[in-house]
């Protein structure tokens, strides 16, 4: 039988509802998608579902109160939100923290680089079928949540950095257990990259998916591990640092096709990077110190104090029941977190409470690129992109 | 190129526009843009040669009530290529708060500028999706407002169970298997 011969074939395309109870959207992100066959035609993402109005909730609170709520709203990378939260303060007040303090903070942000990438890691081969990568990652990830639950008795939202310094003193063994951890965990590092980096499947799966340009990943805002990815060599930590970074020995990796492996290759060569710059702080850190900045506008007077003195007391009950005082202001200070680019935009007005609170969060970014980035391929590469470019929901609904 | 060059740069690639340095505590450049001459000096921001913020890192709104002009639109840019970060702000009224869309410079600006619309009810003009971003879309009011209310105390609302006989029943049933043939 001749091809002219055969009636034409009536085709239509097909829309098809993803999410947002859908296992491998990271959460609740809605995707609807028209597709044409196996190949999308069109997308389109619904966010919101897990919008809390953290920011609306941070202006009726104190500035030393906001720091549990920024910690969930990257629920992955806790410590780098209070992080640049505090930095932002701590540069509208015109506070320069010990050199101690930062050597900490430090080390705590690059190990919950580590942790968040860890997270990423595993999910994302999960869902690429390598069950086995998510085990062994959530096994190491486990020794980071020991490390926050030692320091501030919580394994996920540790609240540790405060505005103007840490909330106490790190407790005994802390060093044991971080040097432990970073002896460990290069060679745990290996055994990952031995089950991906080349897996014939693995490889298949992700060369070549879900690529955008350099141009586009700068237009789009993606600032961070994706553009990197694309050959855009910008880290917050290199280019505008802060916490003493310049003074660190430390590599900004990049690859140049921008796709779901050269992401891969990034993040997984990030958390190198990331043990050579916490073995660095480590050495940085004198075993007795500041905590926190001597200031008597933030930092609550000793215990002791409180009980024998009488300005002492005054202090501390002034700053439990007003709280700090911010200058009028505007600062946005950022810092280079898990994700990309993350920073607060706060305006006080000169009060004890903040007037505006807003996160620069790069998940947002990420999740408007990600129509983009599947509007031509397979639907079976929605997964690997969405796991690639490594969106939390409560980072973009906030 | 310290802040005073790169603001003078944008008032020289801008001669028309209004273009005013603002107070800066936290070292960012900073300037005040009238609402009228925004889209001009964005263009510039983006392709002047001493400046090139090819990224726009952020977008939001503050809101100053019950202060007037009422709103301010915040601009974020960065400039990958010099290492240098710009402010522009605008000031808007609070009645009729409306400014030009930045979404054909940077495509970043779309889902910051829904965002905007939904929790500020600034309008932006010429937007290409002019939808909610993170509200439901039947919701009232934009949450940000200084003056939409911290908590709001509504009656529980639930919805009546769908009452039909069995005969409606089987008749539905019937008409579907009919109409899935």
């Amino acid at each position: 039988m001749t091809a002219t011969a055969m009636p034409e074939l009536r085709t239509e395309t097909m829309t098809v509802n993803m999410g947002p109870q859908h296992p491998s959207t990271h959460g609740v992100l809605r995707l609807v998608l028209e597709l044409d066959g196996e190949t999308i035609r069109s997308a389109s993402a619904t966010i919101g579902y897990l919008h809390t109005g953290i920011e609306k909730t941070a202006e009726q609170k104190k500035w030393q109160q906001v720091i549990p709520l920024v910690e969930r709203m990257d629920y992955l990378s806790a410590q780098s939100n209070s992080l640049a939260f505090s930095l932002s303060v701590e540069r509208l007040m015109g506070v320069d923290v010990p050199e101690r303090v930062r050597w900490i903070r430090v080390l705590l942000a690059e190990l919950q680089r580590i942790n968040s990438h860890l997270v990423w890691l595993g999910t994302h081969g999960m869902e690429l079928g390598a069950v086995s990568v998510m085990l062994y990652c959530f096994r190491e990830r486990e020794l980071l949540l020991n490390i926050n639950e030692m320091i501030a008795g919580f394994r996920m939202f540790p609240s540790y950095m405060r505005i103007g310094g840490l909330r106490e003193d790190l407790p005994r063994g802390f060093h044991q257990a971080v040097r432990e951890f970073l002896d460990r965990f290069p060679g745990k590092l290996d055994e990952y990259e031995d089950l991906l980096t080349r897996n014939e499947i693995y490889m298949q799966r992700t060369r070549g998916v879900g690529v955008i340009s350099k141009d586009e990943a700068v237009a789009l805002g993606l600032i961070g591990p994706i553009a990197r990815a694309s050959g855009v060599s910008y880290d917050v930590r290199r280019v505008f640092p802060y916490l003493g970074y310049d003074a660190l020995d430390f590599e900004v990796p990049t690859e140049t096709a921008g796709d779901v492996y050269s992401r891969y290759v990034v993040r997984v060569a990030e958390m190198r990077e990331s043990v050579k710059i916490c073995r660095q702080a480590l050495e940085r850190i004198s075993p007795t110190g500041p905590y926190a900045v001597d200031d008597p506008r933030i930092t609550p007077p000793p215990k002791h104090k409180v009980y024998t003195e009488m300005e002492a007391l005054i202090q501390h009950f002034l700053l439990y029941s007003q709280g700090i005082t911010v200058p009028a202001g505007e600062a946005y200070v950022p810092v280079e977190g898990p994700r990309g680019e993350q920073g607060f935009y706060v305006i006080s007005d000169g009060t004890n409470r903040p007037w505006r609170v807003k996160a620069r969060s790069p998940s947002l970014l990420a999740c408007q690129a990600l129509e983009r980035m599947i509007v031509g391929g397979m639907i079976a590469d929605v997964i690997a992109v969405i796991g690639s470019i490594d969106v939390v929901m409560g980072d973009v609904d906030r | 190129m310290d802040a005073t060059a790169l603001i003078r740069s944008l008032m020289e690639g801008a001669p028309g526009a209004h273009v005013e340095e603002a107070p800066s505590v936290d070292g960012q450049p900073t300037v005040f843009v009238e609402p009228a001459d925004l889209l001009a000096v964005l263009k510039i921001v983006r392709d002047a040669p001493a400046l090139r913020f090819s990224c726009l890192a952020d977008l939001t709104a503050a809101d100053f009530w019950p202060r007037e002009p009422r709103f301010e639109v915040v601009y974020h840019f960065l400039s990958i290529e010099l290492g240098q970060r710009l402010r522009v702000k605008v000031r808007l009224a609070g009645a009729d708060a409306h400014v030009a869309s930045a979404a054909s410079i940077w495509p970043a600006a779309q889902w910051l500028e829904r965002e905007v619309w939904d929790l500020f009810g600034v309008a932006f003009d010429d937007h290409p999706d002019p939808r909610r971003l993170l509200m439901p879309e039947d919701w009232e009011g934009h949450p940000l407002r200084k003056d939409y209310p911290v908590q709001i105390r509504m009656t529980p609302r639930t919805s009546e169970p769908m009452q039909v006989t069995e005969a409606e029943f089987r008749a539905n049933l019937q008409r579907d298997r009919l109409s899935r043939r």
